[in-house]
């Protein structure tokens, strides 16, 4: 299921600040990136790598998906970061700087090849790719559908502005060509898209905004740098009320074909599919993260 | 010594007074004590003229005050007083010894007292203090006993009799020539004057101290000339910018955040967040942000509350300017903006210590509270409260309404990180007892909510909304693991301080550290 869980936020925090690692577990996001990369300078590389290891060590009883920000392979730490970090067990890698299919099968393979030193499952560990250049938005369909682990590609709106030469602006006209992009390719390979961080964090309201936006292009999470954003994007990623019902009214009608022994359903009138269930299942886990309904859903519905 | 039906060892006599040992919250009476009631001597007064004596070394000449005698001030403008100080000065220029202090509180502005306290001017506060004064006593290193009181604690000594004040200086902001006075205007308004109310009445003599002696009559009347000696003029009171704690701005830290939801959580799951709603909070950022989590469920559901209590901030001022209160109680005010509503708006009420928080009456302001926001230096797992000393043993914090509110509200809430300076907060043992835990409703730490056994609706409740509801041992195994089990501080036989509950029994004492 690791391609559909909730992933509405995704909380970077700095591998080398012990006070916010200790703090992890208590924040309220679907998932943690432990963050070896941008926010740790060079001088602080080894030390944050130990931190987080550690950190890992001590976190027993996860409750949310965790990722590491490992430098990128072309850099001295990316190969060391790996192995650090791998015998903790992480969900999943955040993989800066990823321009190429190519680069990414690179990553696939060192995973692999611990995987199989290790009879862990190939394809245990998920990777996220960065897509936040110009070549890499441009290529972002291929990377996308490069490998299995890839349930997502999340964009990176400095870098990106940054490659393109164009200066960051609040009204995100200079994002509009790559979010389209990304979000395009994410759901042509069936995965998710998550979008840039919001950096402003005194204007919830801009924030609530842009993550409106970004759900009604086809995004189904937000990364952040600030635990107090959490709220404001899980609210905006709330289904409304009436997607809700519907999804109820889905399962319900699964429930009882399932009961009658029938494996075609339908609801008033319209054929039900297995695209159509998924997504009420997807709609339903989100309102309950969300406390919108009681119970969580039961996800055996779709094997019948 | 005998140990009080907390385990905590009290002994029989402090200060050559005897004490009876705490015993529950509800259970003692004012028959209890032999003092029933302060009683001042009846006067009369023929003459209209003025009251003003001159300075306050001349206030003092005619007050009458001698060796051994006890005084009291107000603690309105915080740590912007200068008045105890300067009164204290002008005590040791006259000569005079061995006096008591009974102010409503003593700030860090007043460490300037303790050269006074080494020359014996000053031997003993019946009252508690916030800063060096107290942490130089709890080192030992400062010899003056103290007994810490909660404002309805200490409305109710005073009322009662059993801390006789002789002379109690006022802070007068806006004052007449015969003695009427109020906090709210002047250049040291410092708005509701809630704990001279209580001096005022039963002191046996009162010094209304004024940096603005204006035309008669001073109106509106906080203090009226019929209960006021003397009057008193200075250069000034104080500075009132520093009326205002640090804490009187919502909190920005994440961690606090998440506190405040939660404690907005259990407020809004406690079935009282309805028209008719009652509602207390200190400063603080945490409590503050809950203020604002509470404004925001009020105003979403149209809710008319009934009042707003306590130390009022400008938070609650918006509130009641909005409409979401009917009024206000205040017994301080804790910033301008609070002091700027108090004298315009009759619906923000003065409100004497005796009303807000004073046991023997019938019937104070915290009995109509619903919910109540309250903070800790620690917490145990049988959820009594802590306020007054930290984690090392020293006496650094007054009590305010704490077990007052606690014991007066429906549910109080404590707000606490889980965890500061690498210490656990919520523990097996406090180091000072200053609220029972029977009176505590809810704990809300950042890692969980723990809800005390008296009220297993609100934990159910809690429960079915998925708030993250934890025995409060199973919250202090969880944070142990993070900080390890505390070494407990030493301390050595001396009883330095007494914490007075509420009722006038003795919940906890203070001895000093061993170095």
């Amino acid at each position: 299921m690791k391609d559909s869980q909730p992933r509405r936020t995704m909380l970077y925090v700095p591998g080398n600040m012990p006070s916010m690692l200790q703090n992890v577990p208590l924040f309220k996001c679907d998932s943690v990136i432990l963050d070896l990369e941008d926010a740790v300078n060079h001088a602080e590389k080894d030390a944050a790598r130990n931190l987080v290891r550690r950190f890992l060590q001590s976190w027993k009883e996860r409750d949310k998906e965790v990722l590491v920000r490992i430098n990128p392979l072309n850099t001295k730490w990316g190969h060391d970061d790996l192995r650090a970090i791998l015998p903790e067990m992480p969900d999943a890698i955040r993989f800066p700087m990823c321009e190429t299919a190519e680069m990414a099968l690179e990553l696939d393979a060192e995973l692999a090849r611990y995987e199989a030193a290790n009879g862990l499952e190939i394809g245990h560990f998920g990777i996220l790719p960065s897509i936040e250049t110009v070549k890499s938005v441009l290529n972002a369909y291929a990377i996308a559908t490069s490998t299995k682990r890839i349930f997502g590609l999340a964009f990176g709106a400095e870098d990106y502005t940054a490659s393109m030469g164009v200066a960051r602006t609040n009204s995100g006209e200079d994002l509009m060509h790559p979010r389209m992009m990304i979000v395009m390719a994410a759901r042509a390979a069936g995965i998710q898209a998550i979008d840039t961080v919001f950096s402003d964090v005194s204007d919830m309201e801009a924030l609530r905004r842009e993550t409106e936006l970004v759900k009604r292009l086809g995004y189904t999470g937000k990364c952040l740098v600030n635990p107090r954003q959490i709220d404001v994007i899980h609210e905006a990623f709330a289904p409304r009320r009436e997607e809700i019902d519907h999804a109820q009214e889905v399962v319900e009608a699964i429930r009882q074909a399932h009961a009658a022994g029938t494996g075609v359903v339908s609801l008033r009138g319209k054929m039900v599919d297995a695209p159509i269930v998924k997504r009420a299942i997807n709609t339903l886990r989100i309102a309950y993260a969300q406390g919108l309904v009681d119970t969580p859903v039961d996800e055996e519905i779709l094997n019948g | 010594m005998a140990k009080n039906s907390l385990g905590r060892e009290i002994p029989e006599t402090f200060n050559g007074k005897s004490y009876i040992p705490y015993r529950d919250p509800h259970s003692i009476k004012p028959e209890t004590f032999h003092f029933q009631r302060a009683s001042r001597v009846l006067k009369r007064n023929y003459s209209g003229a003025s009251k003003v004596a001159g300075g306050l070394r001349e206030a003092i000449i005619a007050s009458g005050l001698k060796n051994g005698m006890t005084i009291s001030t107000h603690h309105h403008l915080r740590n912007g007083d200068r008045l105890l100080n300067d009164v204290v000065r002008e005590i040791d220029a006259l000569g005079l010894r061995d006096i008591r202090i009974a102010s409503s509180s003593v700030h860090i502005v007043h460490a300037e007292l303790i050269p006074y306290i080494r020359k014996g001017v000053i031997t003993a506060l019946e009252c508690g203090v916030n800063g060096p004064i107290g942490e130089q006593i709890s080192r030992g290193e400062l010899e003056c006993p103290i007994v810490v009181r909660s404002h309805g604690g200490r409305a109710r000594s005073v009322i009662s009799g059993e801390v006789p004040i002789d002379v109690a200086f006022l802070a007068a902001p806006y004052c007449d020539e015969y003695g009427n006075f109020n906090g709210f205007y002047g250049p040291s308004a410092c708005g509701s004057l809630g704990y001279a109310l209580v001096d005022a009445q039963y002191a046996r003599k009162v010094v209304a101290v004024t940096d603005n002696l204006v035309p008669y009559p001073a109106l509106p009347i906080s203090v009226a000339q019929n209960i006021v000696d003397i009057v008193a003029t200075v250069g000034s009171l104080g500075d009132p910018k520093k009326i205002v704690s640090s804490t009187t701005q919502l909190t920005k830290d994440p961690m606090g955040l998440l506190i405040a939801k939660y404690a907005a959580a259990v407020i809004d799951a406690s079935g009282y967040l309805k028209n008719g709603f009652s509602f207390q909070t200190g400063t603080g950022g945490i409590s503050l942000a809950v203020a604002g989590h509470v404004r925001d469920m009020m105003r979403d559901r149209k809710i008319k509350g009934s009042f707003g209590c306590g130390g009022i901030t400008g938070f609650f001022v918006d509130m009641l300017d909005e409409g979401l209160f009917e009024g206000l109680f205040d017994v301080q005010c804790f910033d301008l903006k609070a002091v700027e509503s108090i004298g315009r708006n009759r619906k923000h009420q003065e409100m004497s210590a005796g009303l807000y928080a004073n046991p023997f009456n019938m019937g104070a302001v915290v009995n109509r509270l619903d919910c109540a926001i309250l903070s800790a230096t620690e917490i145990d797992v049988n959820f009594n409260v802590n306020v007054n000393t930290e984690s090392s043993g020293l006496l650094l914090h007054n009590t305010g309404g704490h077990c007052d509110v606690a014991k007066g509200a429906k549910v109080s809430i404590i707000v606490c990180p889980s965890i500061r300076g690498r210490l656990p907060m919520v523990r097996d043992e406090v180091t000072t007892i200053t609220t029972p835990g029977e009176t505590v409703g809810v704990v809300v730490t950042e890692r969980g909510i723990a809800v005390n056994d008296h009220l297993p609706e609100l934990k159910a409740e809690l429960i079915r909304r998925r708030a993250p509801v934890k025995d409060i041992r199973q919250l202090r195994d969880e944070i142990y693991a993070v900080t390890g089990a505390p070494r407990p501080v030493e301390f050595t036989d001396k009883v330095v301080g007494l914490i007075e509950y509420l009722d006038g029994t003795i919940i906890d004492t203070v001895r000093t550290v061993r170095a």
